[in-house]
């Protein structure tokens, strides 16, 4: 079923509905995409949008609300955010919304960097499964799965969507 | 002894870091990417992330240290953990059995880290086997045996500078005998698997067993500098100089004291490192020590980074983190961060 998604008609999807907001604001929004899939997709919408400012990159590993039951991760890739986010408008994109926790941890790590004016998600997938009060402003596609099963974006040349049955 | 095996846990995880001997390559090249990752936190606004928000680490020291006590407390606060900074006077000497006393009170504390300086060799490896399980030793230099966080600093500061380590002839100078940094260098930069590694001393600064580590000697600076990518050099330390190694601090200088004219003879991008403090014209003159080829600023800043990786991989580990490594994997990596 995951496999006959096409993730590159999501990816025109939101970027035509992403470009009718920017125009209608007023100021250039920067983006950011959240490591690993989330940036492949930003890396996809920052490019069909044309925008001027660098993509940035987060990486939350270190704002994760696990760390004492997960552990150390040693290959993470640092955060880069090639701009100071005061004041800015920020467009923050992730490949799949689930528990909510991931972007919880994103904002914290962004607000560490600074105060924007603004931010708003983005997320190609988004399933069932909210533990905190967080929602896509944007999505390219709802998907229903039990809490047994999870969604992986796969990259990062072409992107596709499957789904895995975890015991 | 063998320090090798106590400092990694059931699933090889590093559970104290007292030495870098005996770890492989896989772990030593762990701790220098978390330590990348986490380089990027001092360019934040707020330089500081929650990962060991509520943990306790005490840092012991019985030797004077400015540098390495506050990169570790820089470290630890920007790991949000909290920081106990205890110096026990160095004339007191302290005996196995009040050693001991002393950590089961700080373990009543509910602490989770001792990160310890010793003049006494094998002082960490010593509170290392008597900590309660959940606690973790950190080695922060024990006498003329290992100063590991040091060691994986230099390194992480020749990685950023020089890509790699493979092609790399390393010139370590000065007082190879009397120094815990050269120890753990050496160890470290053969683990790594550079091309050479060298000492450069007069004879009486260089320990026996040195060769038996894959070190080139040399006692002449034009012939050990050659084609050489790193220049290390090490500080002249007269606390410890008890006997008659020297004639004079003069005539060290006039040997062995980098200057521009025998930094000429290692390749025209040498870079130039110290584990500080240095004493100006004694082993380096001023001019290197604050030339284009020194990076010995960016050793101090690398240093609180690479405290940062160790700090967190030591505290990282938990019981479950085998099981639920698996379930990880079985999923998918993406899974994990999703299901967090």
């Amino acid at each position: 079923m995951a496999s006959k998604i096409d993730v590159d008609a999501l990816i025109g999807n939101i970027t035509a509905e992403l470009k009718a907001r920017i125009e209608a604001g007023s100021e250039e929004p920067i983006m950011i995409g959240i490591h690993t899939g989330g940036l492949w997709v930003a890396e996809r919408l920052h490019k069909m949008l044309g925008l001027k400012q660098a993509l940035g990159a987060l990486n939350i590993s270190f704002y994760r609300d696990d760390f004492s039951r997960m552990g150390m991760h040693p290959q993470v890739s640092p955060s880069k955010l090639p701009f100071s986010v005061d004041d800015k408008h920020i467009i923050l994109v992730d490949d799949v919304l689930y528990t909510g926790r991931t972007i919880r941890a994103a904002l914290n790590e962004i607000f560490d960097y600074g105060r924007p004016a603004s931010v708003i998600l983005v997320a190609l997938v988004e399933r069932s499964g909210r533990e905190l009060p967080i929602e896509a402003s944007i999505v390219g596609k709802h998907i229903s799965l039990g809490s047994h099963e999870h969604i992986k974006l796969n990259g990062p040349d072409v992107l596709s969507l499957s789904i895995i049955e975890a015991l | 002894m063998r320090r090798t095996n106590i400092q990694l846990d059931k699933n090889n995880n590093l559970r104290h870091f007292l030495s870098v001997e005996g770890l492989n390559r896989q772990i030593l090249t762990d701790i220098l990417d978390t330590a990348e990752s986490f380089s990027s936190i001092g360019s934040q606004q707020v330089k500081k992330v929650p990962l060991l928000r509520g943990k306790t680490i005490a840092n012991l020291f019985f030797e004077a240290s400015t540098r390495t006590r506050t990169t570790f407390e820089l470290a630890a606060k920007r790991l949000s953990a909290d920081v106990l900074n205890i110096s026990i006077s160095t004339s007191a000497t302290v005996k196995g059995e009040s050693l001991l006393d002393m950590l089961r009170n700080l373990e009543s504390m509910h602490c989770d880290m001792f990160v310890v300086r010793h003049g006494e060799s094998g002082a960490a490896h010593f509170i290392a086997t008597h900590v309660a399980p959940h606690v973790s030793v950190i080695n922060a230099g024990d006498g003329c045996h290992a100063h590991p966080t040091q060691a994986m600093l230099d390194m992480f500061t020749i990685r950023q500078h020089k890509g790699g380590f493979a092609d790399l002839r390393v010139a370590i100078v000065g007082d190879i005998k009397h120094s815990r940094v050269a120890r753990s260098q050496i160890h470290a930069l053969t683990t790594l698997g550079v091309t050479e590694v060298r000492v450069i001393a007069p004879k009486t600064l260089v320990p026996r067993e040195v060769q038996s580590l894959g070190v080139h000697v040399f006692h002449d600076m034009e012939q050990g500098l050659r084609d050489v990518d790193v220049v290390i050099m090490l500080r002249l330390q007269n606390e410890r100089m008890k006997g008659a190694y020297l004639p004079s601090a003069h005539e060290y200088y006039q040997l062995y004291g980098l200057t521009t004219e025998k930094l000429g003879y290692a390749k025209p991008d040498a870079i130039v490192m110290h584990p500080g403090p240095i004493n100006r014209g004694v082993e380096i003159d001023s001019l290197v020590a604050d030339g284009p080829q020194s990076v010995i600023l960016d050793q101090v800043t690398n240093g609180i980074a690479v405290r940062m990786a160790v700090m967190s991989m030591t505290l990282g580990r938990s019981a479950t983190q085998g099981s639920v490594k698996r379930e990880a994997t079985k999923a998918g990596p993406k899974a994990g961060k999703e299901a967090q």
